[in-house]
């Protein structure tokens, strides 16, 4: 992967770069170059429509785990204002695989939380990867009960491989953590809304992820396993997760079809890192909509709504007990 | 290509295999004693020699916890069904679940209803590790969300063995979200006042145990019950590295802080009763000022709107 390029988009690579070297070699008088400079700029359009209304379960992955994807940190700049970070759990430590903190929402005041993965190495240890510890979700619970108290609704934005499968985190209830989580956030009396913007990774996301109004970006993918972790189970090798990743069917549409997620929002040509700034404002529209709705509704409708939307989930066949 | 092929064994068989063993001899999978089959259907499958617990199917628990003849199975009527058309490596999920059930189609992971303990009427849940490793498709949630509702509707305890390896992938994201569903009317039974007591048999790991399993008013757990979020196999191959001895197990839980008491299957039914007794005991007493919604809630919002009048504070 070169300059960020995935490999499907390899028909796309060297078209690219004709045109940027056309462009840098064209001056305003040369027709001639003008015009298959145009020509190159549709085709490339063209190939790309082409190449991203096709994309395998397992292309949407990739986009969705690529380093150059925007994460919480940056939508928070795009979203927000006055963003203040909480830290710590006030009992064990600080977790920086989840970030929460205190905001601004076209000046309103809500509380967000969201998964922070890093993009260079280094950053990414600091990060862990995005897989938070029990301590970042005891974290992100303190905070949406704050928000509670005040009245104020909660953005929580899911980007994680999972929970940390490690020996500290297994020893401080990585499983209670999340659990609580999950029950809590089902009996919050304020609007909650959720939007996978990458990898939706298992009970490590659903644990800030129990919302009114539960959202995911175009190529982003929400999964009850990793495909690795699902191909070493039923398939007996990793190597199999390209097709464990489209049984699975955990891409964005998936979910709409299943009930899951009320809605899909489309990303910028490429991808949300080709254009972090439109694809952020797409979030921003569909966050003043989802809060115009929902502040309507009195908390204990808003609870029971929510409630009922987890409750109604599953699909099962039922008979008359014999 | 290998050269040795596995043997292929049809999951009937195994299935079997994993509920009690057949035989009149059965070896003790954790020290090889070879045990008497009647003698350890005495001792609760405990071997004799080490006090290995050995993993029992449903019917199991509901023979040594349960009132003879008190239990009443509800909701066997919800039905398994193969939402994503989801196939593996080794066929199909519908012919897996067909397998599993051995043509008895209300057979799943869990069994649920009413039964009675030492007396005492209870809303119960039992899971059943045999059938496809207990793991939580939209049955098991369904089944254990709707055992919940019932305690919550009755206002008798809920009670709930877990043994499960977690969430089952073959349902994919919906298998995810009954996580949600069990939590959310795991809440409501909270609000209710209606107490939750969660026992923990081997295994008890992911979705189950990032779930219900974890949310008990007490949690009980079995001795050397393995209780985690990742199984060891994922933990080991994330951190490279062997894991301590005990690691995961109930004992090292309730080191940690995450389960009550550890309680031999021998003396489950007796702890069972005592805290059940507690428990109604306790509903009936409770003073109607004091029936707040939970104590939570209240502590958070002592004077509710519209309420003008003092309130009596505890």
């Amino acid at each position: 992967m070169q300059d960020g390029w995935l490999d499907f988009e390899a028909p796309l690579v060297e078209l690219e770069r004709r045109i940027d070297d056309l462009r840098s070699l064209a001056t305003s008088q040369d027709l001639q170059a003008e015009r298959e400079l145009e020509q190159l700029e549709r085709k490339a359009v063209g190939l790309r429509r082409r190449i991203f209304s096709g994309l395998s379960s397992w292309q949407r992955v990739q986009l969705a785990r690529h380093p150059r994807r925007p994460h919480t940190l940056d939508y928070i700049e795009h979203l927000f204002t006055d963003f203040v970070e909480l830290q710590g759990d006030r009992a064990f430590g600080q977790d920086a695989a989840l970030v929460a903190g205190l905001a601004r929402f076209q000046g309103r005041p809500v509380a967000v939380v969201g998964h922070q993965k890093g993009r260079s190495t280094r950053e990414n240890i600091a990060r862990n990867f995005g897989m938070p510890h029990p301590e970042g979700y005891r974290k992100a619970l303190r905070v949406m009960q704050l928000a509670e108290r005040f009245g104020n609704p909660i953005i929580a934005l899911v980007d994680t491989p999972g929970a940390y499968p490690g020996i500290g985190a297994e020893e401080r209830g990585q499983a209670e953590a999340i659990a609580r989580s999950v029950r809590e956030m089902s009996r919050l009396r304020v609007p909650i809304i959720v939007f996978v913007t990458g990898e939706g990774g298992s009970g490590g996301a659903l644990a800030i992820a129990v919302g009114d109004r539960v959202y995911m970006l175009a190529y982003a993918f929400y999964s009850v396993i990793s495909p690795e972790g699902c191909a070493s189970i039923l398939w007996n090798t990793r190597e199999k997760a390209v097709d464990a990743a489209e049984a699975l069917k955990f891409t964005a549409r998936d979910l709409e079809a299943l009930g899951v997620v009320d809605g899909v929002l489309p990303e910028p040509e490429g991808g949300a890192h080709r254009d972090p700034r439109t694809m952020a404002a797409t979030i921003s529209e569909t966050i003043a909509v989802s809060l115009a709705e929902l502040d309507r509704l009195a908390p204990d409708v808003l609870v029971r709504q929510r409630q009922e939307r987890f409750l109604a989930m599953g699909a099962y066949h039922e008979v008359d007990p014999a | 290509m290998s050269w040795f092929r596995k043997k292929v064994v049809p999951l009937s068989r195994v299935a079997r295999r994993r509920q009690t063993p057949d035989g009149v001899w059965v070896k003790c999978a954790s020290c090889a004693e070879i045990l008497y089959r009647q003698e350890l259907e005495r001792s609760l499958w405990v071997c004799a020699r080490c006090g290995a617990h050995f993993r029992i199917p449903a019917a199991e628990y509901l023979r040594i916890l349960c009132d003879p003849e008190s239990f009443e199975e509800l909701f066997d009527g919800i039905r398994t069904v193969d939402p994503l058309k989801f196939r593996d490596g080794r066929g199909k999920y519908s012919e897996k679940v067909a397998r599993a059930q051995g043509g008895q189609p209300s057979r799943e992971a869990v069994v649920t209803g009413r039964a009675r303990i030492e007396g005492i009427p209870i809303a119960l849940g039992v899971m059943d590790f045999s059938f496809l490793g207990g793991s939580m498709g939209s049955v098991v949630g369904e089944r254990v969300a709707r055992v919940t509702a019932l305690a919550r509707r009755e206002r008798c305890p809920l009670v709930i063995i877990s043994s499960s390896g977690g969430a089952r992938m073959h349902e994919g994201i919906l298998s995810l979200m009954q996580m949600a569903k069990t939590c959310a009317e795991l809440a409501r039974l909270q609000d209710a006042g209606v107490p939750y007591i969660s026992i923990l048999a081997d295994p008890t790991t992911g979705g189950v145990s990032a779930s219900f399993a974890t949310l008990g008013d007490v949690i009980l757990a079995e001795p050397n019950a393995l209780i985690g979020f990742a199984g060891p196999r994922v933990i080991r191959e994330t951190i490279g590295q062997e894991l301590p001895a005990g690691f995961q197990r109930a004992e090292f839980m309730l080191a940690h802080g995450f389960v009550d008491r550890v309680t031999p299957r021998g003396e489950m039914r007796a702890v069972l009763g005592t805290l059940l007794r507690y428990f109604t005991d306790s509903m009936a007493r409770r003073v109607p000022h004091r029936r707040t919604d939970s104590g939570a809630r209240a502590a958070r919002n002592p004077f509710p709107a519209g309420d003008s009048s003092s309130p009596v504070l505890d």
